[in-house]
């Protein structure tokens, strides 16, 4: 049991920690977005998995990994537009639109996955992104920090966190944008685009969750079916369990993380504790959050509300 | 006049979606450089146009109805339960436990009676929750229903290879003899190979009773009422909150009954990651079924047929192109449900 304990407190655990909250991190901004805006997003799970498939794709035709990160992303946008589209231009119910598009995506990988790589598994290895190294030293210590610090997708997260953080609550579009999630007949009649807005934070949404695809596609060197795993609905989860603020969610999700991270060390060590309970801790917070036992954990008012403007 | 134009959407919102999903999934062939007229040929003729496809497709019809009726019958209460993978998963395998511990001694109606009984209620357990949780807490039931599906799906993982499995396999034993549904094909040869068995007649006559509980008993009057407006039901008297519960206890139970296809009637034990999606796809069943029990059997026999002409095809086309038909679907019909109307009322000026 203390080696246990003692392998969590390394650095090697930290660094395995950060690296497995990344794509939470990325998605459950997303999810903020989408949701602060109005747009119930169960999507994200779809966003992330297209995201991963097209940065293997955009990575494979060209061969440069930063032509695959631009295309995970734009992939990720599209695939915002379309519950845009679904649940703003054709007034849809979002979480069926959401569940659907989850649907697609795993179909539309697969189908693309035997177009391309003629396979039903998995594409082609292709490159990765290098590290820089920041401490110059040939160390365990310096090694870590550079996996971290100098992994420029890990940068790019926590800027995207403390940017988030910034515009909702920081700018006129963040106000704007937050009026339209809790009250979007105040809020038009003010004269905000209250549609324009939620076209902008779900295409957003699509892009921070395809971003976070692209990362397990970056850090597995390929595409394997079904790869997000169900991670869209663990950053779904934190975002409610970080009450729809960036800095809480980001929290959340390294939260999440520290519990996966342990669940892989406890079944590593062999310890004789089922990994399965360690692996329902994020679903059960979420659902103690939500019944409002940490905190009451409320989401935007009009959230997944259709807005219909009088005419 | 109004009553018409009510049904006239309902009939031209699916036709309008399976349409335009055909229309997609063209262009999909179109782009995997096949003939789209060679592939539907080849489904049509591999499910419809023999005896056997058909037996396949209503097997593969049976758990669809019971998850389509599952979301159905919460969608009526104005509750969205996106928990039926979760619900299923604790049914199917209550089911499978209580028939290998049935003891051989129990003749076959009981037993069988009393698996598919153990199964509704595990099921029934798994959708009180998220019931309780809104109805005392206001929380909301999809997010609920989402973690719960993970929740159940690790706990029966745990049971299933810490507790349950046969060494080398992720099954549990056999149920007895006793608790078996049999094939169709042993009173209709017409049926013979295919693995459709009498769970499909048990879940034709669920929809009868679930239709008669919701259209000529006055808890199904209650539980629509609910569902059109809360409000309004709890100043005419209504007792909202238990009839939340109990709308959510119903569903998953009925979520529960999905597993008896396969575990009673097909391969007699429980298997981890046997339903690959069913609940997700009641999803689709009971949307494009309009939540309407009769229209749930249309719609579970048009996905059956898509769900076991994926297998047919799949020697031309990837056979995720039913999937992708599936979801867009889906698409379609909550989409094209605001735009008909748009069509119609302008006609209609």
């Amino acid at each position: 049991m203390s080696d246990i304990l003692g392998s969590m407190i390394s650095l090697a655990f930290l660094s395995q920690v950060i690296r497995i909250s990344v794509p939470y991190v990325l998605a459950g901004m997303g999810g903020v977005f989408s949701e602060r805006s109005g747009i119930v997003n169960i999507a994200l799970e779809g966003m992330m998995l297209n995201g991963a498939f097209a940065y293997v794709l955009g990575t494979f035709l060209t061969g440069d990994p930063v032509a695959g990160v631009i295309s995970g992303v734009l992939c990720g946008m599209l695939t915002g537009l379309v519950h845009g589209i679904v649940s703003i231009r054709f007034k849809a119910n979002q979480i069926i639109s959401g569940v659907a598009i989850n649907l697609l995506s795993v179909g539309m990988t697969k189908y693309f996955l035997k177009i391309f790589f003629d396979s039903s598994s998995n594409s082609a290895r292709v490159a990765g992104i290098e590290s820089f190294s920041v401490l110059p030293y040939n160390s365990e210590f310096a090694d870590t920090i550079n996996g971290i610090f100098g992994n420029p997708l890990i940068i790019l997260t926590i800027a995207i966190v403390v940017f988030s953080h910034l515009t909702i609550f920081k700018t006129v579009f963040g106000l704007r944008l937050r009026s339209v999630g809790e009250h979007p007949e105040a809020a038009d009649t003010l004269g905000v685009k209250v549609n324009l807005i939620r076209y902008m934070c779900v295409i957003l949404s699509g892009a921070l969750a395809g971003l976070g695809g692209v990362w397990l596609a970056v850090d597995q060197h390929q595409f394997t079916d079904g790869m997000s795993n169900g991670r869209g609905f663990i950053a779904l989860a934190a975002v409610i369990f970080g009450k729809w603020s960036p800095i809480g969610v980001a929290f959340g999700c390294l939260l999440f993380g520290f519990a996966e991270s342990m669940q892989i060390t406890l079944q590593s060590s062999g310890a004789d504790i089922p990994t399965q309970f360690v692996q329902m801790i994020p679903y059960v917070l979420t659902i103690i959050a939500l019944a409002g036992f940490i905190g009451k954990s409320m989401p935007p008012a009009a959230s997944g509300v259709v807005f219909e403007k009088d005419n | 006049m109004n009553k018409k134009r009510e049904l006239l959407i309902e009939i031209l919102v699916p036709i309008f979606a399976v349409l335009m999903a055909l229309i997609f999934c063209d262009i999909l062939i179109l782009i995997y450089k096949e003939s789209p007229y060679r592939v539907y040929k080849l489904l049509v003729e591999g499910t419809l146009l023999n005896p056997y496809g058909i037996g396949q497709v209503l097997f593969k019809t049976t758990p669809l109805i019971f998850s389509g009726l599952a979301v159905a019958f919460a969608f009526r209460s104005g509750l969205f339960n996106i928990g039926g993978e979760g619900q299923l998963y604790m049914g199917a395998f209550a089911t499978a436990i209580a028939g290998m511990y049935m003891p051989s001694s129990v003749p076959f109606l009981i037993a069988v009676i009393l698996c598919i009984f153990v199964g509704f209620m595990s099921g029934a357990v798994v959708g009180f929750i998220p019931g309780y949780l809104k109805a005392r807490f206001g929380s909301h039931e999809v997010i609920n229903t989402i973690m719960l599906n993970f929740i159940v799906l690790a706990l029966i993982n745990y049971l299933v290879v810490s507790y349950f499995k046969v060494p080398e396999t992720l099954h549990t034993e056999e149920i007895v003899e006793n608790a078996r549904i049999m094939r169709l094909s042993a009173v209709m040869p017409f049926f013979k190979g295919s693995a459709v068995n009498l769970s499909f007649v048990i879940a034709l006559v669920t929809c009868g009773i679930v239709y008669i509980i919701l259209w000529k008993t006055k808890f199904g009057y209650e539980l629509r009422a609910v569902g059109l407006n809360p409000s309004a039901a709890a100043t005419a008297g209504i007792n909202v909150k238990r009839t939340l519960i109990s709308a959510m206890c119903i569903s998953g139970g009925l979520a529960g009954m999905v597993g008896i296809n396969y575990v009673m009637g097909y391969k007699y034990y429980f298997e981890e990651g046997f339903s690959s999606g069913l609940g997700f796809m009641g999803i689709a069943v009971a949307l494009l079924g309009r939540n309407h029990p009769f229209g749930v059997i249309l719609a579970a026999i048009l996905f059956g047929i898509l769900s076991q002409g994926g297998l047919v095809i799949n020697a031309v086309v990837p056979k995720e192109l039913v999937d992708i038909l599936q979801a867009i679907v889906i698409i379609c019909v909550v989409s094209s449900n605001s735009e008909v109307r748009r069509i119609l009322s302008k006609s209609e000026k």
